[in-house]
């Protein structure tokens, strides 16, 4: 019974930013969980906008305004990637749980193809969106 | 922790030490399951946003009276939301400090996610059962 009654230890805290070089795999880390807060707001306007069309044609037009302006266009473009990336970065957890692809240069390599990927499907649907107003 | 030594500590003080005490990994499997299941959703989700772009109020609820699409949707909805309340959770417990201050960012991100689903899946259902008024 010698720490029975001690309470929590002090414990040792890990470095933080300030003592790190940046690098590729951190990039990918604080990206990943910049984008899923980014996120959040998205899944309460995807709410929002089913709100929207249940209240009736009036209300959405209102919702489909704001989206609809450059403000409410810039959101769903940074929306639109952080969907992208977040679906890379969830394929690569998978593997990394698998306990392949820890090696620097595999690691470095899966994440940029993860930032190219959400880049290049970001701006295939985004041209798409811009030539036909959509997929009809 | 090492063999050699004998370890004098009870349980709730090495639970205190180490955190969890093994139930974090209930966090971590939903979190993967979530996440697994949002790959193809989320893919569906970006078609399904510029069809409803190209279309205005009565496009989207004939689209939304699909069963198909009210159903992944709903799903959509539902996992997203489950995914994002862990991933915030996680991200409160890192850099909120102090106990009232924690519990309450961890008390507001269960509710806020609990009734956007909420709301959401009632949308849907609305539009999807009931049309346009």
């Amino acid at each position: 019974m010698t720490e029975a009654s001690s309470g929590v230890r002090e414990r040792p805290l890990s470095p933080h930013l300030q003592v790190w070089r940046w690098h590729v795999t951190m990039l990918g880390s604080i990206l990943h969980r910049a984008c899923l807060i980014g996120l959040y707001v998205g899944a309460l306007i995807l709410v929002a906008w089913a709100l929207a069309l249940a209240s009736g044609q009036q209300t959405y037009g209102v919702f489909i305004a704001v989206m609809g302006s450059l403000p409410g266009k810039l959101v769903l473009l940074g929306l639109t990637f952080a969907l992208f990336f977040t679906v890379a970065s969830n394929v690569r957890h998978l593997m990394w749980d698998t306990g392949r692809g820890f090696t620097p240069r595999v690691a470095d390599t899966i994440v940029i193809a993860g930032i190219v990927f959400a880049v290049v499907a970001t701006a295939v649907v985004w041209l798409i969106a811009g030539q036909t107003g959509g997929l009809s | 922790m090492s063999a050699a030594k004998p370890d004098f500590r009870t349980p709730m003080s090495r639970a205190r030490g180490l955190g969890s005490a093994k139930h974090g990994v209930g966090h971590f499997i939903a979190d993967r399951v979530s996440g697994l299941a949002l790959i193809p959703l989320s893919i569906w989700a970006a078609y399904a946003g510029l069809k409803l772009a190209a279309g205005g109020y009565m496009a989207a609820v004939e689209w939304l009276a699909q069963p198909l699409n009210a159903v992944l949707l709903s799903l959509f909805i539902v996992a997203g939301l489950l995914h994002l309340r862990l991933a915030v959770q996680v991200v409160i417990e890192d850099y909120i400090e102090g106990f009232v201050p924690k519990s309450a960012a961890l008390i507001a991100n269960y509710l806020v996610c609990a009734l956007g689903a909420a709301l959401g899946v009632f949308a849907i259902l609305k539009v999807a059962l009931l049309g346009a008024f």
